[in-house]
């Protein structure tokens, strides 16, 4: 069949798609659903504006707040006359989320063993502990620094327990994961050269899963940087102390400078930590098996 | 050395593997030691830093323990139905608030995922023609994103004042940001082919986008945002702590007031709710990643 581009009149098409009408348009079944889909999504959305107030003066008067705020308010920053008194702050919040990820990771390694299929074979006993992971990673970091404010006081310990609790579950999750999508026949060859059951995991088990572990473990710290500035506004130790205490007051032009000097540390620690899980860790990426937490967002 | 090597070659070849070899574990060892010196020195600066104090944390354990143990109040085997009925006297109102928290994740993550979704294509360096264009929408996006959604809803309960509608645009900013940026990744990975073949017929930039990228990227799309709805759920749960409404108000209320089986009782509704949501996103998610599998 010699085909001209030009040569084909609106009959032709026609013809064709009376001949083939699914490669023109869907099944009439498949466009009822994807119209109700939408029709549904758009009623529950303009639901939920009409809920929560979106169609009222509140919201355009909030916007005008929020634009003069900004326009006039907030810039430029000022209180560069105490950085000093930020910067012992943010160093703080790098201290709380360093701590809290070591103590996690500290705990959760030697629990995530019990968490791993393979190498834990009573069943309901891996079972129990891989929900117990859930439920420590269920609540969030705010919850637990709420509860051990309560608990222990004010100030960066509580925080650094939060992030110490929750990473807990992170890392008996993620490193469980890790263990059970590893290479066996070394395990198997320590086995069969007589390795106890501690010499299986320390020459069979950790070279392959450690560098995993430590790319996630350092992934991990990057992402408690940004948890850790937020605990401050309930009491937990940290910037975010200064921060809502700024707001509150309406200091816009103070918050301003915190929140840059928040926005910089997220950067570079982002950019020290990328640095050096490509540049050390992952030295030789083809070898690691099994997850990667690879994403900036989390 | 009982191996023996026969000939002059070979014997190179092992000198060369051993010196190699000690120069590889001293490498090795040398790193550890960098490593080992610079994590103590960490720690010990995070230590000094936080004040970190081993007593203070041990006499907290008690208080901590109590402070669990009283999350659920003595339910007995004889009154069982009264005393849970007991425990979540004020269930109406939880329940509310809970809605509106689902309510504030789904509508958040709707808006976001479309503002997000349409900046992502603004934001990947291969749709733009100006390097302003992509410049300015990558660090808005950053912006959005980079700040926390906590601090966002501060921000927005002082201008719309207290109640979900701050919440839903604190976690609305945050979800831009992160959609955006997640989506112009998606976008700068695609085959640059059916983009070409649109062109060549003819076809404007958003036909491009419409017939040439969406099909390729909507996959990925979908599936991040169901992710996204599980983190959203829980964002929407915390904002309340700021007063940026949902559950996350009253258990910050419970907190304050010492009201230990309130507390309790809404823990255990967040926690139950963000599991579900978690379950159903991902069975949701793999039905949605089988059947696109199955397409191909």
């Amino acid at each position: 069949m010699s085909l001209k581009l030009n040569q084909i009149t609106e009959q032709d098409i026609s013809l064709e798609r009376s001949r083939f009408p699914r490669v023109f348009s869907k099944s009439p079944g498949e466009l009822a659903v994807s119209y109700l889909l939408w029709g549904g999504f758009s009623l529950l959305t303009i639901y939920c504006l009409y809920r929560f107030n979106f169609f009222s003066y509140d919201f355009v008067f909030g916007l005008g707040t929020l634009g003069n705020i900004i326009a006039t308010q907030m810039f430029p920053p000022t209180g560069f006359a105490q950085l000093p008194l930020f910067g012992k702050a943010i160093a703080e919040t790098l201290a709380m989320a360093f701590l809290g990820t070591v103590f996690g990771a500290i705990v959760g390694l030697p629990l995530s063993f019990f968490a791993s299929r393979n190498m834990m074979p009573v069943r309901p006993v891996q079972f129990g502990f891989r929900r117990f992971a859930d439920l420590l990673r269920g609540f969030d970091y705010l919850i637990w620094a709420l509860i051990f404010v309560r608990a222990i006081g004010l100030g960066p310990m509580a925080g650094i327990m939060a992030i110490a609790i929750v990473e807990t579950g992170t890392f008996i999750k993620l490193y469980s994961e890790t263990i059970e999508n590893l290479d066996t026949k070394q395990v198997e060859g320590i086995r069969a050269a007589g390795g106890s059951r501690l010499q299986v995991i320390r020459f069979g088990v950790m070279p392959q899963v450690l560098p995993v572990i430590l790319s996630n473990t350092l992934y991990m710290f990057e992402h408690n940087t940004r948890s850790a500035s937020i605990l401050g506004i309930v009491g937990a130790g940290g910037i975010g102390f200064l921060l809502s205490d700024r707001l509150r007051a309406y200091e816009w032009q103070e918050a301003n400078l915190i929140i840059i000097l928040i926005v910089i540390t997220v950067y570079a620690i982002d950019y020290l930590s990328k640095f050096i899980r490509e540049r050390f860790i992952f030295g030789d990426r083809d070898r690691v098996s099994g997850p990667v937490v690879d994403s900036d967002d989390v | 050395m009982s191996i023996q090597a026969t000939t002059q070659g070979s014997d190179d070849a092992v000198r060369n593997f051993e010196s190699a070899y000690v120069a590889y574990q001293r490498n090795k060892r040398t790193f550890n030691i960098i490593f080992l010196v610079v994590f103590a020195l960490c720690f010990v600066l995070s230590v000094v830093s936080t004040e970190f104090d081993i007593v203070t944390l041990i006499g907290g354990f008690p208080r901590t323990r109590d402070f669990l143990f009283r999350l659920i109040p003595p339910i007995t085997y004889d009154e069982f139905a009264l005393d849970v009925l007991d425990w979540y006297w004020n269930i109406g109102v939880w329940m509310e608030n809970l809605l509106n928290t689902l309510l504030m994740a789904f509508l958040a993550t709707l808006l976001g995922t479309l503002v997000g979704g349409g900046l992502s294509f603004f934001a990947a360096r291969n749709l733009v023609k100006h390097y302003a264009t992509y410049w300015i929408t990558r660090r808005i996006l950053e912006i959005a994103r980079t700040v926390p959604d906590v601090v966002w809803a501060l921000i927005f309960v002082i201008t719309f004042g207290v109640g979900p509608m701050a919440g839903v645009l604190a976690i609305l900013i945050h979800t831009i940001g992160a959609q955006g940026k997640l989506f112009a990744e998606v976008n700068e990975n695609i085959s640059q082919h059916p983009i070409e073949g649109v062109r060549a017929t003819g076809g404007n930039w958003v036909q491009e986008i419409r017939y040439a990228v969406l099909p390729q990227v909507m996959p990925n799309f979908v599936s991040y945002t169901f992710w996204r709805i599980e983190l959203n759920v829980r964002s929407a749960t915390i904002v309340g702590f700021v007063g940026a409404g949902g559950i996350g108000h009253d258990l910050f209320i419970a907190i304050q007031l010492l009201e230990f089986p309130d507390v309790g009782a809404i823990l255990l509704i967040v926690v139950s709710t963000i599991m579900l949501i978690d379950i159903a996103s991902e069975k949701l998610r793999h039905y949605l990643v089988g059947k696109e599998a199955l397409k191909r």
